[in-house]
């Protein structure tokens, strides 16, 4: 069945027992996406480490949307925190890729672990965005948390 | 409804006297045949959205552009002169489809530039002759919608306020789907310039009062325009009996093609209102001083019209004309009726499913929306479009009509000619499917 190959278990149970849900008070950035063709937002915050290497030490969310936007950004808090960015930015170009590919492409699990469940998504046009909500907000908010920071 | 019935595609109800045989129907529409999804039949309930084309419609576009294709209303040789006239036919038969004269229906691409066009009317009326100051609005004049109305018949006059200063207000609604017409007085006063509201709702499948709505209107002196879109592709719409002074509608949900819509507006008001697109074919004088500007509707079709898909358009009118021995429109509203009543109680069966929008068939056309607890619009939609129930999940462009209701969106299935009784089944069979894969039941 195409459904079960879309919907993998892995996604359903981030879908029902999301990650890193609920907005942690203190933070470098917060951003709002909403994905206009179909009212899905998301509110992430970021906060970054003092170090050198920029680590991401803490990342929440909060919003409403489909079992695949809810789970990507769940996946997303998961394979970013305790990540130094530029790692974690790395990640997101590859989830990213993964998503353009058209259903193309092999993922490459050592770098997306958990998140290579949603390849099947990439066969979907219409979802690709869903599963991108969470992913664009953190690398938005990633990029005005390190700007802020360089700031301070 | 029996399951015998249920399982027929043709569809006869003698008590209506205005029954067509669904499959053969079905039969005219090409893309009706083709499987999706790893062979699964279709089964198109997105007419909402846009409706598909019988061969009649194509036939007319692929014969015109193999006969007769010409640059219409200018030149003056043999294609030039039957392209214009196929292209007036065209008007003719669409303008006699809802009750109107040929000279009082404008072609625009869709009915969205149909709006913008009454609108950017209304400005530029701000800066015309003395003809076009019943057009004018600016601080102090109010504009109102209803907070049903399609993103198309709300942005535009969010601009036309932010661009004059004039104030957007709106009806709101009940709870259970319908205008709330308790503050109709005091929403639409003496200071409202034009009402603008939708006459069948593309989300709730509301069919609003228009008699109550335009009767306000006239009392303090109000412009009305009725966005059509869902009303003229699925009931029968007279505009002399709408009373409004301008509708707008678009071919492409009435089985004509894309790139073809129609605003329809009182001539006297269209021969006073000012251009909006302007250039060629709309003008009667031009110098490099200055220009004059023909008479509707040619002042309001600036450059080369989209003439084959006019032409399309008209076969598609003819078309649904001649459904039922003639019957047409009724024909199309009784069986849409049918089918919709099928569906609401059907759906509303199901635990956990809720309809958003009237629960009856009263006052009500045939968009179906509803939510089911636990699970999202977009997975309910995926997982029929899994089995080929190709339906519409979101907000509809709407956003402020969902939001009022609760819900960041709805799934809406909506019917039309072609659809039958085992369509209806499909959907309510692939709901039933979702809560399951998904655990909710």
């Amino acid at each position: 069945m195409e459904l079960e190959a879309l919907y993998q278990e892995i996604i359903l149970d981030h879908y029902r027992h999301p990650h890193h849900k609920g907005l942690q008070a203190e933070f470098d950035a917060e951003v709002h996406h909403v994905n206009p063709t179909c009212g899905d937002e998301v509110t992430v915050r970021v906060s970054l480490g003092t170090d050198g290497a920029q680590t991401v030490t803490e990342v929440t969310h909060d919003g409403q949307g489909c079992s695949i936007s809810q789970a990507s950004t769940s996946v997303m808090t998961d394979l970013v925190t305790g990540r130094p960015l530029a790692d974690a930015l790395v990640t997101q170009e590859e989830f990213l890729a993964l998503m353009q590919s058209r259903g193309a492409a092999e993922p490459d699990e050592e770098i997306l672990e958990d998140a290579v469940a949603f390849v099947g998504v990439a066969k979907y046009p219409a979802r690709i965005k869903c599963a991108l909500l969470g992913w664009m907000a953190f690398k938005d908010a990633a990029a005005q948390a390190a700007a802020a920071k360089e700031m301070a | 409804m029996s399951a015998d019935v249920a399982g027929s595609l043709s569809v006869v109800r003698p008590e209506l006297d205005v029954s067509f045989d669904v499959a053969a129907v079905k039969a005219d529409f090409p893309i009706l045949s083709r499987t999706v999804r790893g062979g699964h039949r279709l089964v198109y309930l997105d007419s909402g959205a846009t409706s598909q084309k019988p061969r009649q419609v194509l036939d007319a576009e692929r014969s015109y552009y193999e006969q007769h294709n010409a640059a219409v209303h200018r030149g003056a040789h043999q294609l030039a002169e039957e392209a214009t006239d196929d292209y007036e036919a065209a008007r003719a038969t669409i303008s006699a489809f809802i009750g109107a004269p040929a000279d009082e229906i404008v072609f625009t691409k869709n009915a969205t530039e149909g709006i913008n066009l009454v609108a950017y009317a209304m400005s530029n009326a701000a800066t015309s002759g003395a003809e076009s100051a019943r057009f004018v609005v600016g601080p102090g004049d109010s504009i109102v919608v209803t907070e049903m109305e399609h993103h198309a018949n709300l942005v535009p006059w969010q601009m036309l306020a932010q661009r004059t200063g004039a104030t957007l207000r709106w009806l709101s609604l009940t709870d259970d789907g319908r205008l709330d017409l308790d503050d109709l007085d005091t929403v639409v006063d003496g200071s409202t310039k034009l009402l603008a509201f939708t006459h069948q709702s593309n989300v709730l499948g509301t069919v609003n009062p228009v008699d109550v709505l335009v009767a306000r209107a006239r009392e303090v002196g109000a412009l009305v325009l009725v966005d059509a879109c869902q009303s003229v592709p699925h009931q029968p719409v007279d505009v002399a009996a709408l009373g409004a002074d301008f509708v707008v509608f678009s071919g492409h949900k009435m089985l004509g093609p894309t790139g073809i819509g129609v605003l329809w507006g009182r001539y006297d008001l269209l021969a006073a209102m000012p251009p909006f697109l302007t250039g060629g074919s709309m003008i009667e004088v031009v110098r490099m001083e200055g220009t004059t500007f023909t008479v509707p509707p040619q002042r309001f079709e600036a450059g080369v019209p989209n003439t084959a898909q006019a032409i399309g358009l008209g076969a598609a009118c003819d078309y649904l004309s001649a459904l039922g021995g003639g019957a047409g429109m009724a024909a199309v509203a009784a069986h849409e009726h049918h089918l919709t009543g099928l569906a609401l109680s059907q759906l509303g069966e199901i635990p956990g499913v809720r309809i958003i929008g009237p629960a009856t068939t009263e006052a009500r056309g045939g968009a179906v929306s509803f939510v089911v607890d636990g699970i999202h619009p977009h997975d309910v939609g995926q997982v029929l479009d899994d089995r080929g129930v190709e339906v519409r999940v979101g907000h509809h462009c709407a956003w402020p009509l969902t939001r009022r209701y609760g819900v960041p969106a709805t799934t809406r299935a909506s019917f039309y000619l072609y659809n039958d009784d085992a369509d209806v089944a499909a959907l309510v069979s692939a709901v039933r499917h979702a809560q399951t894969f998904f655990q909710v039941a």
